[in-house]
């Protein structure tokens, strides 16, 4: 077999893109571009154990799979162009690669606060370099820490600095839970009640206008370290590190000009396709699919089961094509999964709760111990989420076989 | 065909056992127990159990 395949973005899901390909029998040249300076490592780590100082950071790489012995690594390299209509990639460095087959796995990088103030002692968490960053902030003696941000990542790290023994700990939002939006407002309350049991303070409903700095530094153009966050009715928050975990952006410049559409990731087909062209597809956290399992409508879905399923898929179907095989792929159809683990306790879940939260039902347990949560739509069936500890999270995972069975939802 | 778990990594996830349910399983008390010395015909289930691991803690040797 000759030819090449270009992986773009060498972490979870390119990694995975790779070894999928070998597996679905592709035996031509496989490039990998990623533009971090390491071998993909797992990300959830980062605001868990890697944070608390509970794992290195070698325990983080994955071990590639002995068939992808013979991809060719281009690592601390950055894809800045494609033209698909060419079949090309242009690098940083000023090469271009032609290819036969291309897999999109630029992923995400996180959103920033455009609000004005110095950028000294903001973090985000996303690479190694970040989770070490924050590390070394958490554990001076003696820091008060702002999270904006109450979604997973945000409150992991929330849960993470109190574990560290950091003595303040605020979490904002203008939201009104923490969690909501994906999980809805019972297992908000009961997951703000924990946090707030366990001292993280939270300031709800209240958005951030901007940072204050250092005096004599200047008060705006990034100058000077952070001293405290305004809040929008303009309360001042004292902070000396501050964490922005306010969602992601997806990593799609490079694609631009092609007339894809990249409104939110890059969109895909029900075979992980993109724009028409059976000879790019993308993977991962970037890849906006429909899930023929729900309504169809395509989605991003940033979970860490993601990257693997949508490789396994996305591989097939460019394989497939590349070889010329006959193969009519069923739609791509995952049962998304995801855990959080905040404080001593797991979040799980399987299925999408998100379009079920309309009709929550308490399925066992109640919501101030162990507790398994149902979320329904037209009556069915659709994500169970647990939360409590490990007996509570395998009870989620009974019902794992009925969220397989079930027919699929129609809009 | 063996199989490790570095049980220091192991956080009782469970997905393995999905992936793989005759190799792992979660006795009573919801800790991790596994068949080391695997069948070979099992091979595609402990690769998709190992990939599914989130702390990748399950290795293949040989
Ligand atoms: C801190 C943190 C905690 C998490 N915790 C959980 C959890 O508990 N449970 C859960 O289910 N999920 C969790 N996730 C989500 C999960 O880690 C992601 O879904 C997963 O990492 C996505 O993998 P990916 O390969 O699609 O994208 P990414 O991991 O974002 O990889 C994309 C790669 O492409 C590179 N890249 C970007 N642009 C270019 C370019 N132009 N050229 C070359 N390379 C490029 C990036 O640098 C990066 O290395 C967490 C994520 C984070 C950040
Ligand atoms: S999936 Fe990994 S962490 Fe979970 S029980 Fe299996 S080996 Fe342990």
């Amino acid at each position: 077999m000759t030819g090449r395949i270009v992986v773009a973005g060498a972490s979870m899901g390119g990694l995975r893109a790779a070894e999928q390909l070998r597996a679905a029998g592709w035996s031509g040249a496989i490039t990998m571009v990623g533009d971090e300076p390491h071998m993909p490592y797992n990300r959830p780590p980062l605001s868990k154990e890697v944070l608390a100082g509970k794992a290195p950071f070698e325990s983080l790489a994955f071990t590639p799979k002995a068939a992808a012995a013979d991809v060719e690594w281009r690592l601390g390299t950055r894809a800045v162009a494609a033209r698909l209509a060419e079949r090309t990639v242009t690098l940083d460095d000023g090469s271009t690669l032609p290819y036969d087959g291309l897999v999109i796995a630029t992923g995400m990088r996180p959103r920033r606060l455009g609000c004005p103030g110095p950028l000294t002692g903001r973090h985000t968490v996303r690479t190694l370099a970040d989770a070490q960053g924050l590390r070394d902030a958490l554990t001076r003696p003696g820091v008060r820490v702002v999270v904006v941000g109450a979604g997973f990542i945000g409150c992991e790290v929330a849960a993470t600095a109190v574990g560290l023994g950091v003595r303040e700990v605020t979490v904002v939002d203008p939201l009104p839970l923490p969690m909501v939006g994906p999980l809805g407002e019972q297992l908000g309350r009961a997951l703000l009640k924990r946090h707030e049991e366990r001292r993280v303070r939270f300031v709800l409903g209240t958005g951030v206008a901007g940072f204050e700095g250092d005096p004599g530094a200047p008060p705006s153009g990034g100058g000077g370290r952070v001293t405290g966050v305004v809040l929008s009715d303009g309360t001042v928050l004292p902070a000396d590190v501050v964490v922005e975990s306010v969602g992601s952006v997806a990593n799609v410049e490079w694609l631009e000009g092609n007339g894809l559409d990249l409104s939110d990731g890059v969109l895909t087909d029900g075979q992980l396709r993109v724009g028409g062209r059976p000879e790019v597809v993308a993977v991962g956290d970037v890849a906006r699919f429909p899930n023929a399992r729900y309504d169809g409508v395509p989605r991003r879905v940033e979970h860490w089961s993601i990257p693997t399923d949508t490789a396994k898929h996305a591989a097939k179907a460019l394989v497939a094509h590349l070889t010329g095989a006959q193969a009519e792929l069923a739609p791509f159809a995952p049962l998304p999964t995801f855990w959080s683990d905040q404080h001593e306790f797991r979040l799980q879940s399987f299925g999408a709760p998100v379009l079920g939260k309309d009709d929550v039902r308490i399925l066992d347990g109640d919501l101030d111990g162990d507790v398994l949560v149902g979320y329904h739509a037209g009556g069915l069936l659709v994500g169970v989420v647990a939360l409590g500890g490990q007996a509570a999270a395998m009870g989620a995972a009974r019902y794992r076989a009925q969220l397989l069975k079930q027919p699929a939802l129609t809009a | 065909m063996k199989v490790v778990v570095d049980m220091n990594k192991c956080q009782d996830h469970g997905q393995c056992v999905f992936a793989a349910p005759d190799v792992f399983s979660m006795d009573d008390e919801g800790h991790l127990v596994y068949v080391s010395d695997a069948d070979d015909t099992l091979r595609d289930e402990v690769e998709e159990a190992a990939d599914v691991c989130p702390l990748q803690a399950i290795r293949i040797e040989a």
